[in-house]
């Protein structure tokens, strides 16, 4: 670890916006911190006691949610949870900034998730807590980041001279953005991008990862099988409904790449399969049983990672 | 021609594009002042033709970092005991807060309108600001 002989970076009272709110050795304390809880959670048990968490949820996402609240409940902490904001004041007219000032005064944490861009950075200018952006629109998914880069961290052992293939949409897959960025700041990363031309990484992705890192290899292509040599890490998405203006657009593009078995043969014998999840049609249920395929392990790191970050931000471990 | 006294401290926004002085006017807040301020609208220039002028008496703290934004070819005149003592071309400003509204329909702006909008300079030379909240670039 990087920090390894000196004190722990502080994350106390801390916003997490973006994926890069956190320096590499704040991450690396994190990941150690997640480790150790992974290994012995029952000591961890009770290092939320009498804390209370709120997530507020303006779009669906059942999975982010849940992984929050089982991880503050893992560490002994409650849970305030909106939903659904059809059934809350936000129904009502109530900005969002009123709605984060008012849960701020019944929580010590917030987790927001909004369908608009930049949603978590207004919120964090008005709240009074600790707030993490669970996710706002197609811009940024910092927790995914942290339960990707532990994911990578805990197969691979390393997060420095990866070669990660990306495969599916990634001009609105949010966590795609995130990750590249966060790899970005390690040496020797390489991204082999495979993606339909209408889905290709945004040009302002790319910019901002060379602004971080002039030396970082894309290598972009259409064809799946092509990517999938020399990789270590297969990053799998789906294509989004939801970001898409039109069924039709949406219709002929959900098809375009599906991981199969066979495919699978062409990658090296130690590549990771991940995916944010869910899934719908992009991997098939038979790659399940691979022994490559990590993406549920994933999401059990992604609990363990967000109750390490909890913790670090209520500054209770 | 009209005629305005040579001013013996304050400030002087020269090169003002003709017809964008009252705008300027107004962003600086120079209505609301107590000191005296004259506002010179299609004043003959050699140079550019026509021109705007503003004079500011009294006053050298006035907040000048949007000039470049709204004007690009404004020359600011520092005056003391009635001479130019400084004569500067601003640069654009790191940091912008509510002169520029961000054009993405997805960002949180759109629909919190009470948002303050906050752009950052990202690049000076291709004069490109980014959105605080959402990312989105802007050319100026």
């Amino acid at each position: 670890m990087i920090w390894e002989g000196k004190k722990a970076p502080t994350l106390e009272g801390r916003h997490f916006i973006d994926a890069l709110d956190f320096s590499p050795a704040e991450y690396d304390a994190l990941f150690s911190l997640a480790e150790r809880i992974k290994s012995a959670p029952a000591e961890f048990s009770s290092a939320c006691s009498g804390k209370v968490m709120a997530t507020l949820f303006y779009e669906p996402s059942t999975r982010t949610r849940l992984s929050f609240e089982a991880a503050m409940l893992r560490l002994g902490g409650k849970v305030l949870t909106v939903a659904d904001p059809r059934t809350s004041s936000v129904a009502k007219g109530e900005s969002l900034a009123d709605t984060i000032r008012t849960v701020g005064n019944y929580a010590d944490l917030i987790v927001l998730r909004h369908p608009k861009e930049g949603a978590a950075k207004l919120a964090a200018l008005y709240s009074p807590v600790p707030l993490i952006n669970g996710g706002d629109g197609a811009r940024e998914h910092p927790t995914q980041t942290l339960t990707d880069l532990f994911t990578i961290v805990t197969y691979k052992g390393r997060l420095e001279n990866i070669t990660v293939a990306f495969c599916g949409d990634l001009r609105y897959g949010r966590t795609v953005h995130s990750l590249i960025k966060a790899l970005a700041r390690y040496p020797g990363t390489r991204f082999i991008l495979i993606s339909p031309e209408e889905l290709r990484l945004p040009d302002h992705v790319k910019e901002e990862v060379l602004a971080l890192r002039k030396d970082v290899e894309f290598h972009e292509t259409t064809r799946m099988e092509e990517g999938l040599e020399g990789a270590d890490v297969l990053y799998m998405t789906r294509i989004q409904k939801e970001r898409f203006f039109n069924e039709e657009d949406y219709l002929k593009l959900r098809d375009a790449y599906v991981l199969t078995s066979e495919k699978l043969k062409l990658a090296e014998e130690d590549l990771i399969v991940m995916h944010p999840l869910p899934r719908v049609t992009e991997i098939s249920y038979e790659v399940d049983e691979d022994k490559r395929a990590v993406y549920f392990q994933q999401a059990r790191l992604g609990m363990f990672v967000r109750m390490a970050l909890i913790a670090r931000l209520l500054g209770v471990a | 021609m009209l005629k305005v006294d040579r001013i013996q401290v304050g400030i002087v926004l020269d090169h003002i594009r003709a017809g964008n002085g009252l705008r300027i006017f107004e962003e600086l807040g120079l209505a609301g002042r107590e000191y005296p301020v004259a506002l010179l609208m299609n004043v003959p220039s050699t140079k550019m033709g026509r021109k705007d002028m503003i004079k500011v008496s009294g006053a050298l703290d006035l907040d000048l970092t949007k000039l470049a934004l709204l004007d690009a070819g404004i020359t600011v005149n520092y005056i003391e005991g009635g001479q130019v003592v400084r004569k500067v071309k601003p640069g654009l400003p790191e940091r912008v807060v509510g002169l520029i509204r961000c054009k993405n329909p997805r960002c949180i702006t759109s629909t919190e309108s009470y948002s303050p909008s906050i752009f950052i300079l990202v690049d000076r030379e291709e004069k490109r600001y980014k959105c605080f909240y959402c990312g989105e670039y802007v050319r100026v």
